[in-house]
């Protein structure tokens, strides 16, 4: 198929006249937003926290002004967002270690870090437009229309960067927008930091590799290193500097 | 509307200290405790790290909505200082085709509350580099003028380290060092196969209590959030709150100092001020002005400071004020450690940043740059959050996976996401900071024609590298792959070549810009005696690092800390005998 001809086609009523519009100007769309959209509002995990975080964290006036302003707004439609929620689950999905990013709420993320990154909007709104119109021409349907297998089949043909056809270089371009804004949202959710297997950000005592890891590499503290290093029998013992 | 008129402030303090960041802390805390009635101007909100309202300290990624991103905040939204590269209504320009990134914080503490605790001596060549190969100016002072004023400042702050008897990296009072972590272990052996020094890093955290006012270290590795139980150093929490605990101190927050006031005889008579708040004029007696509100922002001040004696400002007779701005050198390479690919998870925070470096180990005469840089080390298991693992496209599909079998990079699904966990923590990176030679010719002024939403007239910055710190970052990143070689690594991006300038840092970049007020004895080409006292006013002090000469290969806040406490001493005495 054509595509110039399919994107005309497009253009003349197969999506809304709106989505095209929205497509063109983002900035229009902001000051559209529907009430009650797909972003969930009130339902992200860090939604709860979000006057917490404001109030407890040092923001300065400039910065709370600017984040109420973000979280106030609505950028992607909800029909992006159903996009959205559909490829970030197909790039993290639940397994046997940990849920999905839906789970971990990385729609919701990804519609706040657009705002808050503009630079972000237009590639995603675009690389979605670009998806959709790539459905239309293998299947006549939008991407959220499509059959599951549907959705991989063109997943698979954009998915690695290096060996994609170079018709297709702005999908697989977007894609990877799309697959590390997802990893961005999903493993600092705490589902992902659990599933990634951080295991800081605690108060400790520090004392070194453990004993089992510096014999894995073949390494070991020398005398030189272990005289000279904090004791962690000392941690809390008071220092007295020489006179 | 109420009428628009200076408010002239009662009292005369003893002594108005501007900027309360390491030099301006230092002078507080001294002055306050020796009895003496402080005011302290700091142009930003009063922070304690310690009040819950402030802390971003043990925080976890997603309580940010942003997950820890720079949007609002150059280094992350976590980091604890307030200001950034531009400021809102305070603005500075630059000369055509130049440029310098001009690092602000606006906040009790200033930017001790982000720094790297990097803490290190200047050492005897440092303060005589000129006698060594011909470039710059020599102090009018030399180490051991400072030495005793260094063990002061390790003593009443806290420093570890190692004793190495380097001669010029010279030994502190040391706290014990931490273990080195498993990459760091990795890059020592790396290091000594390219003959590269390293040893235990020097920072400004207690690994062990040393009073009843701060807490031990819990290794969070969050010093830039600054600390909640005062265990590692910031102005906030280890100067401005005992100094405000002897009541001798007055703290005037959102003080935007415009400048400062002489009498007939050329004496500094105080300072004059606009409230952010209130945004009312306001001027405040004292009988001493010291200024520490950063080299550049002193600078400022100084040349704002105009009246018929001082017709191109204050204690600006030899026209230097300004004059010889410069900032470390820097560059940086990132890496990959396959060995690490898999990794056993445990909890390797540490303290907030490298536990080993290295110090200057080469002899200039055998290379065709001067002088020297230090490198810095980066890596391991950190807590994720924006752009995490971003570009995994580019790393997936060069390495066989988890099952030993090479894919194609990028990908999705349940096999991207064990190649998240496999690559998790497999990072390693390195950056130099060098010696810039000070050029009268690198320098801020006031542009004549801007000023800022207070009506202050703003800085204009003329800054370029020449030959000779380009020639230095070229050798770092030289040095920073064979090191990656050497210790199994595998460097990321391209080696950048004489096209970008080797990639070294935008001037300012580094946030280590002093020089702007330079000591020496000879009041034609300096401003200030080698007491950190204006030549040209008797009374009026610059103790940030306005006053440094040369800047050495070493991050500036130690020696700032040890300047500003001889100073201090010196004012204390000269007071005692009435001399001010």
């Amino acid at each position: 198929m054509d595509r110039r001809k399919s994107i005309k086609t497009l253009a003349l009523g197969t999506l809304s006249a709106e989505v095209w519009l929205n497509a063109c100007s983002p900035a229009t769309k902001n000051k559209q937003a529907p009430e009650g959209s797909a972003t969930g509002e009130g339902k992200a995990p860090w939604a709860g926290n979000f006057e917490k975080w404001e109030t407890s964290s040092g923001r300065q006036p400039a910065e709370k002004e600017r984040d109420k302003r973000l979280m106030a707004q609505k950028f992607f439609t909800d029909e992006e967002m159903k996009t959205i929620t559909v490829l970030v689950d197909i790039i993290i999905p639940a397994d046997e270690h940990s849920g999905s990013a839906t789970d971990a709420g990385v729609p919701e993320f990804i519609e706040f870090i657009v705002k808050d990154m503009p630079e972000h909007q237009v590639p995603m709104r675009g690389g979605l437009r670009w998806l959709d119109v790539e459905c239309l021409n293998r299947y006549q349907k939008r991407f959220t229309d499509c059959e599951s297998g549907q959705q991989i089949a063109l997943i698979e043909d954009i998915a690695y960067p290096d060996e994609v056809d170079e018709t297709l270089r702005p999908g697989a371009h977007f894609f990877s927008l799309m697959r590390n804004l997802t990893a961005s949202g999903f493993y600092s959710s705490k589902i992902g930091i659990q599933d990634i297997g951080y295991v800081g950000n605690t108060p400790t005592i520090w004392d070194g590799v453990p004993d089992d890891v510096l014999r894995q590499y073949g390494l070991s503290y020398d005398e030189k290193t272990l005289a000279e290093c904090v004791k962690k029998e000392d941690h809390n013992k008071m220092f007295v500097f020489d006179a | 509307m109420a009428t628009f008129q200076i408010k002239k402030s009662p009292g005369v303090y003893d002594v108005c200290i501007v900027g309360s960041g390491a030099g301006g802390g230092m002078a507080a805390y001294l002055l306050s405790q020796a009895g003496y009635k402080v005011a302290l101007m700091e142009a930003g909100g009063m922070f304690d790290p310690k009040d819950p309202r402030y802390r971003t300290q043990l925080k976890w990624s997603y309580e940010s909505p942003r997950r820890g991103a720079g949007t609002t905040r150059p280094f992350g939204d976590f980091d604890a200082a307030w200001g950034g590269w531009a400021i809102d209504g305070e603005p500075y320009t630059h000369t055509a085709g130049t440029r310098f990134d001009w690092f602000r914080s606006r906040m009790i503490g200033g930017r001790t509350n982000h720094w790297g605790r990097i803490s290190l001596r200047f050492g005897p060549r440092d303060f005589k580099h000129k006698s060594v190969d011909g470039l710059g100016d020599d102090w009018p002072i030399s180490y051991d003028d400072v030495a005793p004023y260094y063990d002061k400042v390790d003593k009443l702050i806290g420093v570890f380290g190692t004793r190495e008897g380097i001669y010029n990296e010279p030994d502190g009072q040391f706290l014990p060092p931490p273990k080195p972590r498993l990459h760091e272990l990795m890059m020592k052996a790396g290091a000594a196969k390219a003959g590269v020094k390293v040893m235990p890093a020097r920072l400004s955290m207690l690994t062990r209590p040393i009073n009843q006012d701060r807490q031990v270290c819990f290794y969070c590795s969050q010093c830039s959030r600054s600390c909640q139980v005062y265990a590692d150093f910031s102005s906030s929490s280890v100067l401005i709150q005992p100094a405000m605990k002897t009541n001798h101190m007055d703290v005037y927050t959102q003080a935007m100092v415009r400048e400062v006031l002489t009498d007939s005889n050329g004496l500094a008579t105080g300072v004059s001020y606009v409230h952010k708040g209130d945004m009312q004029e306001y001027q405040l007696r004292a009988k001493v002005v010291v200024l520490a509100a950063s080299a550049c922002e002193s600078a400022r001040l100084l040349l704002n400071s105009k009246s018929p004696r001082y017709p191109n400002g204050l204690a600006n007779s030899s026209n230097v004020v300004g004059k010889y701005l410069h900032d470390s050198t820097g560059a940086s390479r990132g890496a990959i450690l396959p060995q690490l690919f898999g990794r056993k998870r445990y909890n390797e925070d540490g303290v907030g940043g490298m536990h080993l470096y290295s110090p200057w180990w080469l002899d200039n005469k055998k290379l065709d740059f001067p002088r020297g840089y230090h490198i810095e080390y980066g890596g391991g298991m950190h807590m994720p959050g924006y752009g995490f693992s971003w570009g995994i496209e580019g790393l997936n599909g060069k390495y066989p996976g988890a099952d030993g079998k090479k894919k194609r990079g990028g990908g999705y699904g349940k096999s991207l996401k064990e190649d998240y966990r496999y690559f998790y923590g497999a990072g390693f990176g390195m950056a130099g900071r060098g010696e810039c030679i000070a050029r009268e010719d690198n320098y801020c002024e006031i542009d004549p024609n801007t000023v800022d939403q207070y009506g202050i007239p703003v800085l204009r910055f003329n800054y370029t590298w020449s030959d000779h710190e380009i020639k230095q970052v070229k050798h770092m990143h030289d040095t920073f792959e064979e090191i990656i070689h050497n210790m199994g690594g595998v460097p990321l991006g391209t080696k950048p070549g004489p096209e970008t300038n080797y990639g070294i840092s935008t001037p300012g970049e580094i946030i280590h810009e002093v020089g702007t007020t330079r000591m020496g004895d000879d009041p034609k080409r300096s401003v200030l005696n080698k007491f950190n006292q204006a030549h040209d006013c008797k009374n009026l002090f610059v103790v940030d690092g306005g006053a440094f000469v040369s800047q050495a290969d070493k991050n500036p806040t130690w020696t700032i800390l040890a300047l500003s406490w001889r100073a201090t001493e010196y004012l204390m005495d000269q007071m005692k005998k009435g001399n001010i």
